[in-house]
């Protein structure tokens, strides 16, 4: 394997790890939100974070970059901030990324905690536990399958992306050039050796989660 | 002297409203009795703070938990109240030891009454500490649920239907702790049930709850005696007594005494001087006028005619009696009434047919 292959695929990994972290602590909530609420948001939120599911990543992409570009609202508070501009950046590959893989984190999440029900957090208050307190002591115990998927998906799910980031990152090695991206490069240039090593390790990757999922997955505890 | 229980809520829904307004003894175990639909569950809930009563006031002695004319409402896990809830809802992520020490870990140790081991002892789960929830068998797991409920340092107690999920064998396994933690904690509990068997057992106060509303409340005694209620109670009309073992007899009988008199069961293997609850239903006394001389019931004592109703079975009525001040319910026939010129001030014998021994 070249160099920029080995960049590649520590790129990727930097760049999904980050990205999981950082859904786990966006997307928690959320889903603690919408597994709760009775508001009538809940169905535009649902929505509005379902959105990337069926969104060709292109569309996504480019309004995070109108959004994130030198005119758009997000481009006009980086730069007043001195951060300069997000586009073609890992730090805007990470944004976009945060948003395409939201509902993949989300979804589990939430439903681990309707699953939870009622009961467990009503029986915690009546132990003098306050809602901040029964929320990490029993909600986030008794989820734990939902956090464990959901980090799996939200992970494969970036590691896999393509088009949200030829749209917000480019091409650059080292910066925002991911394996995805890299395969590319690799066929577009007609070398197909190097582009079946990355491929083929994606495939052995996408596998091995996959069968991680499908084996360690506890089967969910009904409270008893 | 324990501090009283204040509740009085009023809860407006679509298809339901709970309005009551009680008084309620700071000792024993008050049941809530009543059927389903009645507002039992929706009164314990709302005493616990899960639920929030619009107009609500409750108070425990000088602890004021809700007061909504002055905008007070502390929420449930300020609230030193314990709930067990119909099923044990034990946390499955923490061991048996874990669930109780939920609770506990969250109270200060100084209002603490009752320690771990304690409490373990009392409710016979002192062996199952490092076991894991699913491992136990349903009764167990009320009893940890219990437990757990205890060692919060809990005022009072709040049990919703606690038997109900369990079957007979179940029951009878839970029903001494009941009474063990009814005889030795000083600790009111209200008792939710639909069962007239468990509240003749448990219970030294009753609330009879009908749509929402609280139809009688006082001495279990007192309202089980009541003639003039819809017959909540239904076929089990009948009263409870607290009689004394007072001699085992050769012929295997045993004879309990209770003021106005004593009657006569199968042999028991209580000790002299033990207290049995003996439920007494209507059913099963009949009135002579003379004292009976050729009968095969052994069970007779003289009583007063205090008044008499009609009851839900046709051509029955209900009869109120005094026996040396503790009532007895009788149920016969209008056309024995009738016969027999059954009148309040009438004295007479009553029969006792059968004693249910309640534990």
């Amino acid at each position: 394997m070249e160099s920029t292959d080995l960049a590649a695929v520590w790129l990727t990994l930097k760049l999904a790890s980050v990205v999981t972290i950082l859904l786990l602590i966006v997307g928690t909530p959320i889903a603690w939100w919408l597994a709760r609420t009775r508001s009538r948001l809940k169905g535009v939120v649902g929505a509005v974070v379902a959105l990337p599911l069926v969104l060709p990543p292109t569309v996504l992409g480019f309004y995070l970059l109108v959004a994130m570009g030198p005119n758009g609202p997000v481009g006009q508070l980086t730069q007043a901030l001195g951060l300069g501009l997000l586009p073609f950046t890992f730090p805007g590959l990470v944004i976009a990324s945060t948003f395409y893989s939201l509902p993949f984190v989300v979804q589990p999440i939430q439903n681990a905690f309707e699953a939870i029900g009622e009961r467990p957090l009503e029986v915690a208050a009546t132990l003098r536990a306050s809602p901040w307190d029964t929320f990490w002591s029993v909600a986030v115990p008794l989820a734990k399958p939902g956090f464990l998927s959901g980090a799996i998906l939200g992970f494969a799910h970036t590691v896999g992306e393509f088009g949200i980031v030829l749209m917000i990152g480019g091409n650059i090695p080292g910066d925002t050039r991911v394996v995805s991206v890299q395969i590319y490069d690799h066929v577009e240039a007609l070398e197909y050796a190097q582009a079946h090593w990355l491929a083929g390790g994606m495939v052995l990757f996408s596998f091995l989660v996959l069968l991680a999922l499908y084996t360690f997955n506890p089967t969910r505890r009904k409270a008893l | 002297m324990s501090p009283e229980i204040q509740a009085r809520f009023r809860v407006d829904r679509n298809d339901f409203t709970l309005a009551v307004d009680l008084t309620l003894p700071g000792h024993g175990i008050t049941a809530l009795f009543g059927h389903s639909g009645s507002g039992k569950t929706t009164l314990l809930r709302t005493m616990a703070g899960l639920e929030r009563a619009p107009a609500g006031y409750f108070a425990l002695g000088s602890e004021v938990w809700q007061d909504e004319s002055r905008g007070r409402f502390v929420p449930p896990h300020q609230r030193a109240l314990g709930v067990v809830f119909q099923e044990a809802s034990l946390f499955p992520h923490l061991s048996v030891r874990g669930n109780m020490e939920f609770g506990q870990k969250r109270t200060s140790t100084a209002t603490n009454r009752f320690s771990l081991p304690e409490i373990a002892e009392l409710l016979g789960i002192a062996t199952l500490l490092d076991r894991a929830p699913g491992e136990l068998s349903g009764g167990e797991r009320q009893r940890v649920a219990i437990a757990r409920a205890l060692l919060a340092a809990p005022q009072i107690l709040l049990m919703d239907e606690p038997l109900a999920a369990l079957d007979l064998k179940r029951k009878l396994e839970i029903l001494p702790y009941l009474e063990r933690l009814h005889r030795e904690l000083a600790l009111p509990i209200v008792y939710v049930s639909h069962a007239p068997d468990e509240v003749a057992r448990l219970a030294d106060h009753l609330v009879l709850l009908d749509q929402g509303r609280a139809v009688a409340c006082g001495p279990l005694n007192e309202v089980l005696a009541r003639i003039d209620l819809p017959a909540t109670f239904a076929d089990d009309a009948g009263i409870v007594i607290e009689a004394r073992v007072a001699e085992h007899e050769a012929d295997d009988l045993t004879r309990l005494e209770f003021p106005g008199g004593h009657i006569h069961v199968s042999r028991r293997h209580e000790p002299v001087g033990t207290l049995l609850r003996c439920r007494i239903h209507a059913r099963d006394v009949s009135l002579a006028l003379e004292p009976p001389m050729h009968t095969s019931i052994l069970n007779c004592v003289d009583a007063t005619v205090v008044d008499l109703a009609p009851t839900d079975t046709p051509g029955h009525v209900l009869v109120r009696l005094d026996v040396a001040g503790n009532p007895l319910l009788a149920r016969i026939t209008r056309r024995s009434a009738d016969k027999l010129a059954i009148r309040p001030g009438l004295a007479l014998r009553a029969q006792i047919k059968a004693v249910a021994l309640l534990g």
